[in-house]
């Protein structure tokens, strides 16, 4: 199976993934998620045709809660966890730029 | 051994509920035994010995008061460290959790707290549940009790040794694909995964949502059935937990399903199977032949285990879980975001985007690494057909092999692992052969159905072997008795490694 996955599309999976990748990783990765996908081609064996995909392992339908309000998570337990925050909101790094 | 020890959970609730022992008496002697093995074994994240001495107190003052204390009243049990309490942290065995506070418990969790049982701390597992050795941890790997140069089996391999090294009475699992019943082969213990939606998924960490379910991990059948009995039912906050009554697993216990009809995979029996497994699960069905059990043979052809000239095993099941399994985490694990909760990068970002990247790069080790970029990568355009939804439709012929298959058979008797305990660091290397570890129970986890891992023996060599059970939805009950009328008729039960 020639399924070679290059260094740079092993980076493009990562920026997907927002994962950083060094170049060494991007290499090491690149050559395990090739053999991982070519183990993968192993289905392509198989006719699949006029099989519905089965998307959860019980063929349950829509679960639907009463409409009705009930109490949630309060803001302080919510923010317990932020790596930053300002008053009660998530702090992040500012995303738009000065101009 | 401390007296206390070498009973199992339900004759220590027993023992207390009649007031022979007291639980401040249990939890003394698990923290004990926590404190002679931790060391060698590292199968806990956290003790909560000041929590549970307090807990067993109060549950010793309301039985004096005559006051009900549960059916788990004042047992010492584990829970694995990827279910949320609201008191300690849940680690998820990585660093990008490493000082997880979770607002609120598991439903699981929650539910053997009311019965009374006391969370004696949170058990080591590969990270985010991803491997099958308990190696992947960003905290320590933990060792086997049956040799510490041996893996305990992952992901629930903390939760595994902690049962088998008796430094609990009982523990909580999750199996996403195996991650109860490997490791409970691998340590000599019984794990339940239960039937898809039989237990509430609130508070047990994302990995593959489809696939995910908590159950027991106990030193015998008995105390999965008491464990499961706890934990199963309805959850209104999980509309994927299934609202049917909960049977009384203990009550019909020792009553052997009438007429059982075993059923053999042939597939599952290969040469891929390592030859003392093998004989140990002939055995086996010998134990059952003379128990009266009906033995026929069944197939199950997209689980079906190639073996190539070089020995390399490959199984359209494996490929089939891996696709649905890494995929389903790429997309759960984008919640790892440095933001709201989990591991920040401390480096200079220039935009939202670098402090995705740079916390995620950090915060994660390399398997969930591998496994989040392989999801992204079957998810993305140009190979979602080729790879996610091609596995969706093998996932679905995959479970109609176990629908037909069930149609001559109530059970089906087959492996957990395709050997023993491996050395530590015996598969690291290679991704690909950690995986095949896992190569009769991930189509289990696939077609939603109820698997049961108990000890089958112990091989020359003097480790576990484990053999499984395997049933329809919502069969819990027969394969509880089937599991159980295999520990009278072989009188294989409660193994108990040198160290304890």
């Amino acid at each position: 199976m020639t399924n070679a996955i290059t260094a740079e599309q092993v980076r493009h999976i990562g920026r997907l993934a927002r994962i950083e990748l060094t170049d060494d990783q991007a290499d090491a990765f690149g050559r395990q998620l090739a053999d991982i996908v070519g183990y993968f081609d192993k289905l392509k064996e198989l006719d699949t045709d006029g099989v519905e995909p089965m998307v959860h392992a019980l063929e349950v339908t829509n679960v639907l809660a009463a409409d009705v309000a009930e109490a949630s998570l309060d803001a302080a337990a919510a923010l317990a966890n932020a790596p930053d925050r300002d008053g009660d909101y998530f702090k992040v790094p500012k995303v738009i730029g000065d101009s | 051994m401390n007296d206390i020890l070498n009973l199992s959970a339900l004759e220590l609730r027993d023992a207390i509920a009649s007031g022979a022992v007291t639980s401040s008496a249990a939890v003394e002697a698990y923290l004990a035994a926590i404190a002679a093995h931790e060391q060698a074994l590292g199968a806990f994240t956290q003790v909560f010995a000041d929590r549970a001495r307090e807990q067993a107190a109060r549950v010793d003052a309301d039985r004096a008061a005559g006051r009900p204390v549960g059916v788990l009243g004042g047992v010492p049990l584990a829970v694995k460290d990827n279910m949320c309490t609201a008191y300690g942290r849940t680690t998820c065995g990585s660093k990008m959790l490493a000082n997880f506070h979770a607002p609120y418990t598991a439903t699981a969790v929650g539910r053997l707290e009311r019965a009374g049982a006391i969370v004696l701390g949170k058990t080591n597992l590969d990270e985010f549940a991803m491997g099958s050795s308990t190696e992947s941890s960003a905290l320590a790997a933990t060792r086997n009790p049956w040799d510490t140069h041996r893996v305990p089996g992952g992901s629930s391999g903390g939760s595994a040794a902690g049962v088998a090294a008796r430094m609990c009475a009982g523990a909580l699992g999750s199996d996403t694909g195996g991650s109860i019943r490997q490791p409970a082969a691998f340590c000599g213990v019984v794990g339940l995964k239960p039937t898809y939606g039989r237990v509430s998924r609130l508070g047990l960490v994302a990995y593959g949502s489809s696939l995910d379910q908590i159950g027991p991990m106990t030193v015998d059948v008995s105390d999965a059935a008491l464990l499961a009995g706890v934990i199963s039912g309805h959850d209104p906050k999980d509309s994927t937990s299934i609202n049917a009554p909960v049977p009384d697993y203990l009550a019909g216990l020792d009553t052997p399903p009438p007429g059982l009809r075993i059923g053999l995979p042939r597939e599952f029996y290969s040469q891929a199977l390592d030859g003392e497994i093998h004989a140990a699960i002939d055995q086996a069905v010998e134990v059952y032949r003379r128990a009266g059990a009906k033995v026929v043979d069944v197939s199950l052809p997209h689980s079906r285990i190639d073996v190539a000239a070089d020995g390399a095993l490959s199984s359209y099941a494996v490929a089939c879980y891996y696709i649905v399994a890494m995929s389903e985490a790429s997309s759960n694990l984008a919640r790892y975001d440095g933001v709201h909760y989990g591991h920040r990068t401390g480096r200079r970002v220039e935009d939202i985007i670098e402090l995705y990247s740079f916390s995620r790069a950090e915060g994660f080790g390399d398997e969930v690494k591998r496994r989040i970029m392989l999801g992204t990568y079957t998810l993305s355009s140009g190979y979602y057909d080729a790879y996610y939804n091609k596995a969706l439709k093998v996932r679905r012929l995959i479970a109609g092999d176990f629908a037909r298959a069930f149609g001559d058979c109530d059970v089906l008797l087959c492996p957990v692992a395709p050997t023993t305990a491996f050395r530590v660091g015996e598969k690291t290397a290679d991704p690909l052969t950690m995986y095949l570890a896992d190569i009769y129970t991930i189509s289990v986890n696939l077609a939603g159905l109820p698997g049961l891992a108990i000890p089958a023996g112990v091989s020359p060599a003097g480790l576990p072997i484990g053999m499984q059970l395997i049933g329809p939805a919502f069969s819990e009950d027969v394969l509880l008795r089937a599991g159980r009328l295999y520990e009278k008729a072989s009188g294989v039960t409660r193994l108990r490694p040198k160290m304890v």
